[in-house]
């Protein structure tokens, strides 16, 4: 080791690393601009296809709010609030998801798989069929209720802080405990509740309307910004509580204020739309092979979760003879990459 | 860069739950010097440097930087001033080198303002004090273990505090890599005025490298000042239960120690 700490660096050094930064920031900008592309295209493709085509300029005039027959119903009432939650609920977990594997380094601390979306999912169950509630009551009580369990785990997984497996174990417990509930109450609801309520077992946008848009766009907005412009600190969460903590983190602080914005993310969006399967689980890791290591992958992995969601609800309307619900195809598709990262964490030892 | 602050510990009372690790501590950290805080397993060496950067709150007592309470400085100031590097800090799967030693700047960046050129200057100028240039591009997981501590170093050097605190720097390396990492804290410190306190296990790397060694025993100092006063063979025998020798180190004048145990005695002591 020299001893030129006194000395500026060599030009040399300096260049280089400029030049590594600039390049790993040029293509983490590529990235997110391919995937804003991506999920505009296929936002625009769900507004056009279905039982019925609309060419795009149909689709742009019912936008503009011209009044075109046909498809003033089909898009501007059906297709139009659905892609639009799509995106927002999509945007909502993938955001949610990544906080917490971020926070707790490790991809299996999403909020889907720890029991938090599960506490949404069996409050919303419990009172549309037992209390025969709806509306803006079933949000609120999603979104109490999803807070309280990520209390209780929390509660239940301190001691001398919070270490991950325990929370995670704990969580999956609790998820466990709460799927139980759902499935009960979803046995004693009336056969034509059943349509309705089994959205809260795998998540579905096909009662999608502008009154489930509405608090799903706000608490993206006021959340969401508050989870962005602690996107810093929560990186360096990442070297531990004590190396944060030394470069001017204040722990506690960013980790209280990140938990409740993504719980609430997660909970404004799974009373809106159920609790898409694995949408939060699956977006950050997925954003973080695209990105590469050392950036910020909040924006990245919320664009990776719309996108999620966008495709797997159209695959779900036409690919298949039979019309499922998007939490299905996503289910689907989370379900082997979970065996997967756990047979591979268990070889490596691995994060996000 | 060479302003002089002094890091001081008064009455201090430190404790997880019911446990007391520290107590009625004090203690003054001479500026611009190198000190060594030496003491047995447990007797609370990591957790006197975690109070001092304010990771953990006194029950009673101050930590005092120029005056100032630690705990009541605004975080991002402190650690423009006192950076600390833990025992076990953990990298970011897949992170590369420069990006690592680059998050050591984070106190010197607000909310909104971008990476600086001044930013680069110090991640570069930090690769080259731990000679790590050539592994700016490589992930920290590949690296072996000597690297990765020169690496954090690099990362506790583009912080660009003047009080350095560390926490074990040389465990895990082999003993080229542990003196390596001593030269170049020492030269930090005599070419920047660098405050460096760290904690070390090895004594007799201790009392040649420390200007000023503090000895803890059970969560009370028990002697502290110039490595000739305070690694006597009383206070070995005190802080570590050991018998020892202690003579003058050959190659750099500081005192030496030697542990005598139940074997391999070829003088018989009187």
């Amino acid at each position: 080791m020299t001893a030129s700490l006194t000395s500026s660096p060599a030009s040399s050094t300096l260049e280089r690393v400029a030049r590594g930064r600039s390049r790993r920031a040029a293509r983490r900008r590529g990235v997110v601009v391919v995937l804003v592309l991506l999920v505009v295209g296929v936002l625009a493709l769900s507004l056009m296809v279905g039982r019925t085509f609309y060419p795009p300029g149909d689709v742009l005039r019912v936008i503009g709010g011209q009044d075109v027959p046909g498809a003033s119903f089909t898009v501007g009432r059906l297709r139009l609030p659905r892609a639009v939650l799509a995106l927002l609920a999509g945007l909502c977990f993938g955001l949610a998801g990544v906080t917490f594997q971020t926070m707790l380094r490790n991809p299996l601390a999403s909020p889907d798989i720890i029991g938090i979306s599960a506490g949404s999912s069996a409050a919303a169950a419990v009172a549309i069929v037992t209390f025969g509630l709806s509306g803006t009551a079933v949000s609120f009580l999603a979104i109490v209720v999803g807070l309280g369990v990520a209390l209780l785990i929390y509660v239940l997984s301190f001691r001398d802080g919070v270490a991950g497996t325990r929370l995670i174990l704990i969580g999956i417990g609790i998820a466990a405990m709460l799927e139980s509930v759902i499935a009960y109450v979803l046995s004693t609801a009336a056969a034509w509740d059943l349509q309705e309520a089994t959205r809260w077992l795998t998540g579905s946008l096909n009662s999608a309307s502008w009154d489930d848009v509405l608090p799903t766009l706000l608490a993206l907005v006021v959340l969401g910004r508050l989870l962005l412009t602690r996107a810093g600190d929560l990186d360096m969460l990442q070297l531990g509580d004590d190396a944060a903590s030394a470069l001017g983190v204040r722990v506690e602080q960013t980790r209280v204020l990140v938990i409740v914005a993504a719980v609430g993310l997660v909970a404004f969006a799974t009373a809106a739309t159920g609790p898409i399967a694995f949408v939060a689980f699956l977006a950050g890791p997925i954003a973080a092979r695209i990105v590469g290591p050392g950036a910020s992958l909040l924006v990245p992995s919320a664009l990776v979760g719309a996108l999620l969601v966008l495709v797997a609800d159209l695959a779900g309307q036409l690919a298949f003879d039979h019309r499922y619900p998007v939490g299905v195809v996503t289910g689907v598709l989370g379900a082997p990459y979970l065996v997967y990262l756990i047979v591979r964490t268990n070889r490596a030892g691995g994060s996000l | 860069m060479t302003a002089d602050h002094t890091l001081t510990v008064h009455d201090l009372e430190l404790g997880y739950g019911e446990r007391t690790v520290i107590d009625s501590l004090d203690l003054v950290l001479p500026p611009g010097r190198v000190t060594a805080i030496v003491g047995a397993n447990a007797c609370g060496k990591s957790t006197l440097l975690r109070s001092m950067s304010r990771l953990l709150r006194p029950r009673t007592g101050q930590v005092l930087l120029d005056g100032k309470q630690v705990h009541r400085l605004p975080a991002k100031e402190l650690a423009r001033t006192l950076g600390l590097l833990p025992q076990a800090p953990t990298a970011p799967e897949g992170i590369t080198v420069s990006d690592l030693v680059g998050r050591g700047r984070n106190p010197h960046q607000g909310l909104l303002s971008r990476w600086s050129t001044e930013d680069d200057a110090a991640v570069a100028a930090a690769l080259e004090a731990t000679d790590t240039v050539e592994l700016a591009d490589r992930p920290v997981d590949e690296l072996s273990g000597g690297q990765r501590q020169r690496v954090w170093i690099a990362m506790a050097l583009a912080q660009q505090t003047d009080v350095l605190l560390l926490d074990e720097p040389t465990t895990y390396l082999d003993v080229s890599h542990q003196v390596e990492v001593l030269d170049l804290l020492t030269d930090l410190n005599r070419n920047r005025g660098t405050t460096i306190v760290m904690v070390l296990h090895d004594l007799n790397l201790a009392a040649r490298y420390a200007d000023h060694l503090v000895a803890l025993t059970g969560g009370r100092l028990h002697a502290a000042g110039d490595p000739h006063q305070v690694l006597t063979e009383e206070t070995v025998r005190a802080v570590f239960g050991l018998d020892c020798s202690v003579i003058t180190d050959p190659v750099s004048g500081r005192p030496l120690m030697l542990p005598i145990g139940r074997h391999h005695m070829a003088v018989t002591r009187s």
